[in-house]
């Protein structure tokens, strides 16, 4: 592998203070220097970053890759590689595959496949419980041992207080995050979008705000009896904002993402049943937006995760009712968040890089999420001007079901370095053959 | 094909009160259709239509039908237990089918919310949404609407819907058609029935049926299905007809002559009493016969047809 001088960029490294203009070269795998006037070793791949931000690169605590099971959606080797388009080099990816991914087998399974594929680096997340029931912890130890950074039950909550309780318990042995999707699904239920005057007059069944909160309230109840660590999944109330700034006051382990679509549209993207709308948490009102917003500029909500969700055309182009909930997210998140939050003023440059990379990083105490000598040479380097419009046909992803079709957005991905090797530069295309998702 | 109303009829909240009129003023001339001897007139000759009900209907599948065929339209029904989607067929793929056989409506009734809209926007064939869901019911809407202005001017009536307002397409397309046309609206109904923020709509919201009724110049009672007592929006039915039923003892307390609507079918002792529904104030058929004339005026206006025309269009054997 070639050293990677890459020239003159704005080099961006919250985690260790650092906001300057300089060369950084990576070597053997791991950032070798940073600084001005850096010599080139021989034989080094030079990339000039005039007029570009080199950041760590970003870490998505939360995707669905699909593999094993809907391989016709997507798999490990495309959400990765879609995942380095979007300038993440690491992907954490969610258990409730087919089969479920709950115990050491399943996990080595995707640690493989990520391997082999070799674009962003993948991290599994392994189920609370077998089989996602809500009934038997699953082996958290196994999980660990073979590569899992954490444990949740997603596409649903952790089913029971009871069992919320021990695995948060358990899970302080490994010290591994418990991720919950709060909902409350007695609340919930046959619901298709946020409970609202949208839904009244569009005759789809609403799921309450108060789904999320009881169960946010819960967790957090939880996380002061046991001393855990709870993460919540894609935050989308103004209410578990409020709880969640309440309790790390108190200074209970609980931390929180969000994804860019909660903080970007509200329910009102779902007027004429557009299914690529449709997603669990369902999208809220104008004043959930402002508080998610708030709360990632405060620190409350720690990070921007996509729950990238690939669906099959066919499954959304359905009756809304009978459309699949999610949306995908890995090729969006960057434009979005530059476009939503750092260009109207909500968060600096420095704080959407904290947000996309140190945080989740150290969410799940993962390498990466930051840039220091010695460190993996995970980068993200991208112009936060460029303007560009979201095209689903040129996704990586396997899956086209995106709320964003034809949006103008600012700021696009130049290159993503994984360990020092360049796994995507912009203009790069989807090779034609081989996709089934549309 | 697209007249005074465009291609399909999905709903009343996008119409405008003007539109709502001339279906309305359009109904009327085809009143006189259904009392002849030959009930027939020519306007719809060699279009061809289906109606396509995913969900169980009587009133409304044969109502439609009987527009059709009393205008001479060709006709094929579909009921969901006999079709292809029995098979696993999707929606679409059934709208492509139809296309394909090159037809000129569809009528479609269908247990999903957006239905017709979907249907709508992925065939050049005219829509008539027959009931999406819980999302409207716009020929429903407009029978109501009729018969309300059979008997006095529709502005400034004050109307209250009664029940469950929360699974209603019913009431969302009398909701939009009474406030296009000048009516005050107001729902009642157990708060575990009425959906949230109903009031933004514009209509106002009685927890009581007294106060409803003491209120309203006319009640329009929806059905309770009997199956909201299983999924527990409401206790029993005993104590929703001692507490919500429109019956004749609280209707002799009310300051002045009410009319008394139900789109059917209703579930009496319930929602109802007996003595209401066949009682003075009862519209209850009159709504049943309208609902074939407005029927005939929708198919009518979306088939090109027009509106000052309706009256000769009832052929030269009109008297």
């Amino acid at each position: 592998m070639k050293p990677i001088l890459l020239r003159g960029a704005r080099v961006l490294d919250p985690a260790n203070g650092r906001d300057e203009v300089a060369d950084l070269l990576l070597e053997g795998g791991l950032v070798k220097g940073i600084g001005r006037a850096l010599g080139t070793p021989d034989g080094a791949t030079v990339l000039e970053g005039k007029g570009l931000v080199a950041a760590p690169g970003f870490v998505d605590l939360h995707a669905h890759l699909r593999e094993p099971g809907r391989e016709d959606v997507e798999t490990i080797a495309t959400g990765a590689r879609a995942a380095a388009a979007g300038g993440f080099s690491a992907v954490c990816a969610m258990p409730n595959t087919d089969p479920v991914t709950d115990n050491q087998a399943a996990v080595g399974f995707i640690v493989r496949q990520a391997g082999l594929a070799g674009f962003a680096r993948v991290y599994p997340i392994g189920a609370v419980s077998v089989g996602q029931k809500g009934e038997q912890l699953a082996e958290f130890g196994e999980l660990v041992a073979a590569g899992a950074v954490a444990v949740s039950d997603d596409g649903r909550p952790v089913a029971t207080a009871h069992l919320m309780r021990t695995a948060l318990e358990y899970a302080r042995t490994f010290d591994i995050p418990v991720i919950d999707h709060c909902e409350d699904v007695t609340l919930s239920h046959g619901g298709a979008m946020h409970e609202g005057v949208t839904s009244t007059r569009l005759g789809l069944k609403g799921i309450p705000r108060s789904s999320e909160d009881v169960i946010v309230a819960r967790d957090i109840a939880l996380a002061a009896l046991t001393g855990g660590h709870v993460h919540f999944a894609h935050v989308s109330t103004a209410g578990a904002v409020a709880l969640i700034r309440e309790a790390k006051t108190r200074g209970l382990r609980v931390t929180a993402e969000v994804t860019p679509h909660h903080f970007t549209l509200t329910d009102a993207a779902c007027e004429g049943y557009d299914t690529n709308a449709k997603m669990n948490p369902p999208l809220r009102e104008a004043g959930d937006l402002a508080a998610l917003r708030g709360a990632l500029a405060d620190g409350t909500i720690d990070c921007i995760a996509t729950d990238h969700a690939p669906h099959h055309y066919d499954a959304k182009e359905a009756e809304f009712d009978n459309a699949p909930f999610g949306v995908v997210g890995l090729e969006t998140a960057l434009g979005l968040a530059l476009t939503e939050l750092v260009e109207p003023g909500t968060l600096t440059l420095a704080q959407l890089v904290d947000r996309m990379a140190a945080r989740p990083a150290a969410i799940a105490h993962l390498p990466g999420g930051a840039l220091r000598p010695g460190g993996p040479a995970d980068v993200v380097v991208f112009d936060p001007g460029q303007e560009w419009t979201v095209d689903p046909s040129r996704f990586f992803s396997k899956s086209r079901n995106t709320p964003f079709a034809g949006r103008r957005l600012r700021g696009a991905v130049r290159w993503t370095i994984v360990g020092g090797k360049v796994v995507h530069t912009a203009g790069d295309r989807p090779d034609a053959p081989d996709r089934s998702g549309r | 094909m697209s007249g005074a109303l465009g291609k399909d009829l999905l709903g009343l909240e996008h119409l405008s009160g003007d539109q709502i009129r001339l279906i309305l003023d359009t109904a009327e001339p085809f009143k006189e259709v259904s009392e002849r001897a030959i009930k027939k007139v020519p306007a719809l000759r060699g279009k061809t239509i289906v109606n396509l009900f995913f969900e169980a209907s009587t009133r409304t599948r044969i109502s439609f039908e009987f527009a059709e065929k009393r205008l001479s339209a060709d006709t094929v029904n579909v009921a969901a237990s006999g079709s292809s989607v029995v098979k696993g067929e999707t929606l679409v793929d059934t709208a492509r089918n139809l296309e394909a056989m090159r037809i000129d409506m569809v009528v479609m009734r269908h247990g999903s919310s957006g239905a017709a809209k979907f249907l709508a926007d992925r065939i050049v064939s005219s829509v008539i949404n027959a009931g999406d869901g819980k999302h409207e019911h716009p020929t429903q809407g407009l029978l109501d609407l009729l018969t309300i202005r059979d008997h006095r001017p529709i502005a400034g009536t004050k109307v209250c819907i009664v029940g469950d307002v929360l699974h209603s397409r019913v009431a969302r397309s009398n909701i939009w058609g009474l406030l296009k046309l000048g009516a005050e609206v107001a729902v009642c109904g157990p708060a575990s029935l009425l959906p949230l923020g109903i009031e933004a709509l514009g209509v106002q919201v009685f927890r009581r049926v007294e106060e409803a009724i003491a209120w309203a110049d006319v009640i329009n009672v929806l059905r309770l299905q009997l199956e909201r007592m299983q999924t527990g929006y409401i206790p029993s039915v005993r104590e929703y007809y001692r507490v919500f039923g429109v019956t004749m003892e609280r209707l002799e307390r009310a300051p002045r002559d009410l009319l008394i609507m139900h789109p059917g079918p209703m579930n009496r002792g319930v929602e109802i009493d007996s003595r209401v529904a066949d009682g003075p104030h009862s519209v209850i058929l009159n709504q049943v016969t309208n609902g074939v004339a407005v029927r005939m005026a929708v198919l009518y206006l979306l088939a090109g047809g027009k509106p000052e025309l309706a009256e000769a269009a009832k052929g030269a054997s009109d008297r």
